[in-house]
Formats: C-alpha cells, sequence, structure tokens
C-alpha cells in the first residue's frame, strides 16, 4: 500500500462529494454487465443485504449547497425540510436515472411519504419504504423486522435474478464489520486528538463511504487512519463539543468547517450514522437476518428517529457520549422543519441541563450560505466553556 | 328534523339537533374525564388515528385524547397562547402545533373545554399509526407524568397492502405488551367476550356513519363533509366508538339526513340552512380550527359544499368496507389501525381521492394544507396534480395551520378560494362549449 498524504485522500473524497452524478457509481455499475445499484435515504439501511445480493448500495443525502433545486420546489411547501426536495430534483434531473432500486428508511413522515412520491414519479423503479420496528423484544419486533429483512432480501433477489445464500450474507457482512470497526477508529482518534481530524475531514472520508463499495472504502479509511497519524498539525485552543442532530439533512461543509474555525473541536456528531448504526461486530455463526435483526433490536445507535422506551434511558447516550469523549458542551444543530431532530431537542437540553452540560441550538439548511450566525453563536459558546472551564 | 340556535352561544350560531346532541356528548365526556379521580375512574391518553376505545372500554379507563383537547383549544381561541407558551419553553416553531397547544395547556393548569382541570393521565397508549409526531409527543408527555407508556406500532401501508406479518406483528404487541399492561394499571382482569360486545356495537354504528358520508353523493348534498364532517366523526373517532351512545347518535343522524335528502335540502351551516349548491369538492388534509366558522363560511357564502373529505377518514376509513370484525377482535384491531388514511401510502391517497372525486361528482379537489403536520402535507403538491391529471377536474391549494392563529391569512385564504371558484366556472363553460361545438 503506497503512502498518502492526507490532502490526497481528502482531495479524493471531496470529488466524490462534489460530484452530483455519482460517477463513482455509474462507473461501479458500467464495469460489468449485469450490476445493479440501490440507492437509499437516510438514517438506516442494512447495507449488507444489498450487498450480498451484489449490488451497490448507494447514499442518497440529498442535494447539498450546490444544486440548484428547480423542479423539487414546485413539490413541497415552504414549510418543509430540504433533503426531499433536493431528492426529488436528482431525480427529475436524472442524476440517478442509473439507479436500479430506492429505499427509504422509516425516519420521519416526509422521506415515508416521499417513498410514496417515487412509486408514482418513477414507475419503473422498485422503492420501497423500510419499515423498523420501534419495540425492542426478540420475539415481538425482532420477528417482524426478520421478516421485513427476507422480504427486502427477496425483492433485492427478483431485482438480481439470482438467489442470495446465506454465506453470501455472512461475508457481506464481515465486509461491514470491518468497515465500521474502521468508522469507529475513525471517531475515537478524532475524539482522542481532534487537532489531527478536523471534522470537515473526518466528514469527507466518511462520506466517501455512500458512494464507494464497502472494501473501497475500508481501504480508504485504513489509509487516511495512517496518514492522519503521521501527520503532525497544530493544536489550537479550542474547546470540544459534541454536534448532533444532523442524521438526516446534511449541513453544508462550510458549516462544519466554520464549527472548528469558531473555537469549537467536534469530538463526536450524529453524521451518517448508517457507516455505525450497528454497535460491535453483527456474528457471523447462526442465521444471518436473525443477527441482523438482533444487532439492530440490541445494539444499535440512539438517534432522535427511534423510541426510547425507558424513561430512565431517554437521552442518556448523549450524556455517555459527553463523558466518554471528554466533551465540554453539545451544539444541537438541526435541520430546519426537521421533526425528529425538533421534537426530540427539549427532552434532550432537559437531561443535559440536569447533567450540567452546556449547550446551545440553532438551525440550518443543506444550502445555508450564511454561516457568520453560526460561526458567531458558536463562537460564543465556545468562549463561555472556557470561561467556565478556568472558573 | 330541527334546525336550532345553539344554548349559551352569544354569536347565534344555528346548529342542526345531531349537532346539539353530539355537543352534550361531548360535555358528558369532559365531565367524566375532569371528575375522574374523584369518582375512582383511572385515565388513559391515547390518539385519534389509532384509537383502541373498544379496548380502553374493557379495562374501565377512561378515553383522553389530546389531539381533541387541541382542537378544543383551537375553536376557543386559546391554542395562540398555548403554543407560544411552548415556544417560550424551548419547543421549536417549526413543529406540530397540537403538541405545542398541549405543552401550552399543561404549563397553563390543564384547563379542559369545560373549565375543569383535566387529569394526570394514569397510562399513555402510545398508538403509533400515520404520524411520527405521535411517538414524540408521548415521550414529551411521559416526561412531563412520569406515568407507564405503553406503545403500539402500526407498520405503514406502504405497498397499498395488509401483510401477514403486519397483523402478527400487532397482535404480538396486543397480546405480550398492551393487554397485561393496560390490565396492570387498570387492575380489570381482560375479558375477550367483553371486547366482542364493544365491537359489535362499533361496527352497527360504524354502518350508520358511512351511509352519512355516502349521502353526500346526493344532489344537492344533504351535509358537508368536511366542516359538518367534522361533527359527525367526533363521537366515533373520539371516546364513544362501542358504545349504545355512538349507535344512538349515527341513527339519528342518519334520520336527520334522511330527512333533508326527502325535502331536497342542502346542509345546515352555522348561519342556517345552505342555499343552492354551486360547488361541490373534495378536501384533503385537516381543517383549520383557530378560525373554524370563518374558514366554512368561505364556502358556504358561495355555495361551495364539500361533498367528500380524507380528514373524515383519519379515525378510520370505513366506507371502503372495513368494519369492526367481534369474531377476530385483536386482528380487527390491528386492521383498524393499519387502515386509517395517515397510515396509507400516498398513491393509495392519490386513487382515493381520486374516486371520490368521480363517484361523488365533484368540481374538483381543494387541498387545506397545515403548516405543521407533515404526515397530510408532505407529498400533497403531487396529490394535486395527479388528481388533477386523472380526473380532469381543477384543483387548488391553500395554506393554514391547525391551532395556530398565526398562519391563518383570511384575505389569503377568501382570495386563492375565489379563484379556484372562477376556474371551476371556466372549466364548466369550457366543458359547455366542447358539447355545444
Amino acid at each position: 500500500m503506497t503512502t498518502q498524504t492526507t490532502t490526497s485522500i481528502i482531495d479524493r473524497c471531496q470529488a466524490l462529494y462534489e460530484d452530483l452524478e455519482f460517477t463513482a457509481a455509474r462507473d461501479w455499475k458500467d464495469a460489468k454487465p449485469g450490476r445493479k445499484v440501490i440507492g437509499y435515504l437516510p438514517v438506516y439501511i442494512p447495507r449488507e443485504i444489498i450487498h450480498a445480493a451484489g449490488m451497490l448500495p448507494l447514499g442518497i443525502l440529498g442535494g447539498g449547497d450546490q444544486l440548484e433545486v428547480i423542479h423539487g420546489d414546485a413539490y413541497y411547501q415552504s414549510y418543509i425540510c430540504r433533503i426531499p426536495r433536493s431528492t426529488i430534483e436528482l431525480g427529475v434531473s436524472g442524476r440517478l436515472d442509473f439507479v436500479d432500486g430506492m429505499l427509504f428508511p422509516s425516519i420521519c413522515d416526509v422521506i415515508r411519504n416521499l417513498s410514496g412520491m417515487w412509486k408514482v414519479m418513477f414507475p419503473g423503479v422498485y422503492s420501497k419504504y423500510f419499515d423498523v420496528p420501534q419495540t425492542y423484544e426478540d420475539e415481538v419486533g425482532g420477528t417482524f423486522y426478520e421478516n421485513e429483512l427476507g422480504e427486502l432480501l427477496h425483492d433485492l433477489e427478483e431485482l438480481a435474478g439470482r438467489k442470495v445464500g446465506e454465506d453470501d450474507l455472512r461475508r457481506s457482512i464481515e465486509a461491514y464489520n470491518r468497515n465500521r470497526q474502521l468508522v469507529r477508529q475513525l471517531y475515537a482518534l478524532r475524539a482522542q486528538k481532534p487537532w489531527q481530524v478536523p471534522a470537515a475531514e473526518a466528514y469527507l472520508v466518511i462520506r466517501a463511504g455512500l458512494v464507494l463499495p464497502v472494501e473501497e472504502h475500508s481501504a480508504l479509511v485504513e489509509q487516511y487512519l495512517a496518514a492522519a497519524e503521521a501527520e503532525s498539525r497544530p493544536i489550537r485552543d479550542n474547546c470540544r463539543v459534541i454536534v448532533t442532530g444532523m442524521f438526516c439533512e446534511q449541513p453544508p461543509l462550510n458549516m462544519i468547517k466554520s464549527l472548528e474555525l469558531s473555537g469549537c473541536y467536534v469530538v463526536d456528531d450524529d453524521l451518517m450514522l448508517v457507516t455505525r448504526w450497528l454497535i460491535g461486530d453483527v456474528p457471523l455463526d447462526g442465521d444471518p437476518l436473525h443477527n441482523l435483526s438482533a444487532a439492530f433490536l440490541h445494539h444499535s445507535e440512539c438517534t432522535a428517529a427511534k423510541y426510547e422506551p425507558n424513561q430512565e434511558e431517554k437521552g442518556q447516550y448523549l450524556v455517555r457520549a459527553v463523558r466518554s469523549t471528554g466533551a465540554e458542551g453539545v451544539i444541537f444543530a438541526s435541520p430546519s422543519f426537521c421533526d425528529p431532530a425538533l421534537l426530540d431537542r427539549p427532552m434532550l437540553q432537559n437531561i443535559l441541563k440536569a447533567a450540567g452540560i452546556p449547550y446551545i441550538a440553532f438551525k440550518y439548511a443543506e444550502n445555508s450560505g450564511q454561516m457568520q450566525p453560526i460561526r458567531e453563536q458558536a463562537g460564543t459558546f465556545a468562549d463561555s466553556i472556557k470561561l467556565w472551564s478556568a472558573a | 328534523m330541527k334546525t336550532t340556535t345553539s344554548p349559551g352561544n352569544s354569536s347565534d350560531v344555528l346548529k342542526d339537533a345531531s349537532m346539539l346532541k353530539q355537543k352534550e356528548m361531548m360535555a358528558k365526556h369532559y365531565d367524566r374525564l375532569t371528575n375522574a379521580e374523584a369518582n375512582g375512574d383511572k385515565v388513559v391518553s391515547t390518539f385519534v388515528p389509532g384509537n383502541l376505545n373498544e379496548l380502553i372500554m374493557c379495562f374501565d379507563l377512561v378515553n383522553n385524547l389530546p389531539e381533541v383537547n387541541a382542537i378544543q383549544s383551537g375553536l376557543r381561541r386559546k391554542s395562540g397562547a398555548y403554543v407560544m407558551e411552548a415556544e417560550k419553553a424551548g419547543h421549536s416553531e417549526d413543529v406540530c402545533t397540537y403538541v405545542k397547544s398541549d405543552i401550552g395547556m399543561m404549563a397553563k393548569g390543564n384547563i379542559g373545554p369545560n373549565g375543569s382541570k383535566l387529569p394526570d393521565p394514569d397510562v399513555l397508549l402510545l398508538s403509533y399509526t400515520g404520524c411520527f409526531t405521535f411517538m414524540k409527543w408521548f415521550e414529551l408527555l411521559r416526561e412531563q407524568y412520569k406515568c407507564e407508556t405503553i406503545f403500539l406500532q402500526t407498520p405503514y401501508m406502504a405497498d397499498g397492502k395488509i401483510t401477514p406479518n403486519m397483523i402478527q406483528y400487532m397482535v404480538k404487541q396486543l397480546k405480550e405488551d398492551v393487554i397485561p399492561k393496560l390490565e396492570r394499571v387498570s387492575g380489570v382482569k381482560f375479558d375477550i367476550d367483553r371486547l366482542r360486545e364493544y365491537l359489535k356495537k362499533s361496527a352497527e354504528a360504524e354502518d350508520d356513519l358511512v351511509y352519512i358520508l355516502q349521502s353526500a353523493k346526493n344532489k344537492p348534498s344533504p351535509i358537508d363533509a368536511y366542516f359538518g364532517g367534522i361533527y359527525y366523526i367526533g363521537p366515533i373517532f373520539g371516546a364513544f366508538r362501542g358504545t349504545d351512545d355512538a349507535i344512538e347518535y349515527y341513527r339519528f343522524l342518519r334520520e336527520e339526513v334522511d330527512q333533508r335528502i326527502a325535502a331536497g335540502l342542502g346542509p345546515v351551516t352555522p348561519d342556517g340552512p345552505m342555499d343552492e349548491e354551486k360547488y361541490r369538492l373534495v378536501v384533503e388534509g385537516p381543517p383549520n380550527y383557530t378560525n373554524f366558522r370563518q374558514f366554512w363560511k368561505m364556502f358556504y357564502e358561495e355555495g361551495a359544499v364539500v361533498v367528500a373529505s380524507s380528514y373524515t377518514k383519519v379515525g378510520g376509513t370505513y366506507d371502503f368496507g372495513f368494519r369492526h370484525d367481534p369474531d377476530r377482535p385483536l386482528e380487527t384491531l390491528a386492521e383498524y389501525c393499519l387502515g386509517v388514511y395517515t397510515n396509507r401510502s400516498l398513491p393509495m391517497r392519490v386513487e382515493m381521492l381520486t374516486n371520490y372525486v368521480n363517484e361523488y361528482e365533484a368540481d374538483g379537489l381543494l387541498i387545506n394544507s397545515i403548516k405543521s403536520c407533515n404526515s397530510f402535507s408532505a407529498g400533497q403538491l403531487l396529490i394535486m396534480r395527479e388528481v388533477e391529471k386523472r380526473t380532469g377536474k381543477p384543483a387548488a391549494f391553500v395554506e393554514t395551520d391547525l391551532v395556530d392563529p398565526r398562519y391563518f391569512s383570511a384575505a389569503n385564504v377568501k382570495n386563492r378560494l375565489e379563484s379556484y371558484f372562477q376556474m371551476i366556472e371556466q372549466k364548466r363553460g369550457g366543458v359547455k362549449k366542447e358539447a355545444a361545438a
């Protein structure tokens, strides 16, 4: 493996990030006849199943701040978030014309309804609303989810024109286990030495995993980890924060950069949770669908899109994340009109307040251009944390 | 049939006899609710879509519906202050105003529409059907009340069908979680035969409800299936499904409707019986409650009557044949939850509204898009285009909110409605010209 610098790796990731034609995924598809690409939206899809069917899972995260939305706005009122309109723009403008199927996870009513819109607007494309259990007993939610996974597998087998065996699934689980380990290593390194892993770089490296085959992405993360460890970067007098609320519509890259420029090291976040939704390795022994289901029920990330059955546990994941990463505060950055993030926010804030953890909140849209107010707010937050710490 | 002046209302709103009867029923229920503690009754809070009233009654629990409380606050012009109270406490201006009205009402003493304090619930039955916000709403209430919370998930009918996996999942939840917890909270043992009795009564009232809603196929329509329809659905979507009261109410209403049909009369509006029926509309989306009467007036003053609406299916879509089935008590509760309007996929909604326009011989589709209800609103512009394309009838779009008065702009709504009625006239003129040519 040739040693690469962080700059060359990030340049590649940046190019992938900016490419709204999804050239890398198109090239992958064109490289071999019969290959298929399955798009998916946030927040979680068992990508192992798509991979096992020989297909490329392609994360669709809206159009960002570089896409001019012309058609998409005609489908949504002003009071609906931005990601569905730019996703429709990607579809209507032909940028997704190579995608053979679209999966819409259970995250909120907007994405749920988008699944039906896709069926009406693109009747020739396989599209599925991917329902997940919000109850976590093995015999209840688990059985339901295993059957849903079986249904997805069946659909993809039909699309692929071949059966998918248990060993295919195990190989894919292994590939994604490896990828999740590496992504967690990257998060751990950033929490430990945030000056070595700037938030924008971590974002771009992780985001590349939504368009690249998993094996290629794992290699890329490994390269980045080695390069980031090897380089020496100056330590700034920044405070350490966790940023939360960004699990669906993406913030502009400039916003992530602005947070660091304003004096905040991001030591954890909830961006692109699909890359680390399952905590720990999914076992390779036994029934693969059962194992994926059990991991979802018992070893998966907490986020506003999930129901927390236990009041005592509500929001504690955030407190634990603050403690384990040594964060000094939490920034609630939520997309405008995002029901899950904004409805959850007051409850999480109450929990942080009780735990004595400072926080601030603001909203963004994927195409927000003006960063000065956010920079000022985050800068003031960082200053106040430093003052409190000194007291 | 009697049309009378509603007692105790200084603005002399005219109501037909069934509306008065309905009002009495609701008042009685609120009295039972606010006296629950004194009477030793236990209270369950739950939602209108996915309301399991028959099951709730098996445990002698009193049904409290926070959505209906928010509606009542809206109608009484109190919700605006409640919403702002919640926003002051940190709730976003972007989210559901039912939630904020409810939370603000709690902060202000939780006074119900009868002027008495609503009781704290003993249990929250989070029937998660067709609306993501429900989940967070009851997490917020649980934080406040710290009481037992029971969760029942209804899978989304994304592919237009109910699968065995969906039914099995729901029945398992009912058997293994919902019922045992309701037994524990109430101290009442579950009796499936009691449930069957209630379900039988539900089906009887549901037959009459469907008859009433479908009476709008008559010309003129004897009912307004949106503004008037909201009164009609109150008992069956609320705390009365499965009761003798509901059977009596819907029988009474049916007789009233039959009399109007026989006399060739249109609906009764707050200003009296409606004059000539000029426009027949299908309406998609919930109404605005803070300016409910003003909103309705914009229709009936122009001779517009709503002949079918999706909102009156939000607590059950009985007009497609579903009835609660006492022979399959738990499965039927699951099917009921799965079938409510907001749990239906967008293609199903398009088909339903298209059929309404055709079957009720409507002049077109009007969408009232609600600012804070993504379950309804996301996708409505596509629905509008599709229904227009499939029926050849004009569609229009107005925007208001459920219970936030800041989002009701009377002049804007009126302008758009007037333009829409002109559009219908033009379309009719065009059709006549074509026929003459």
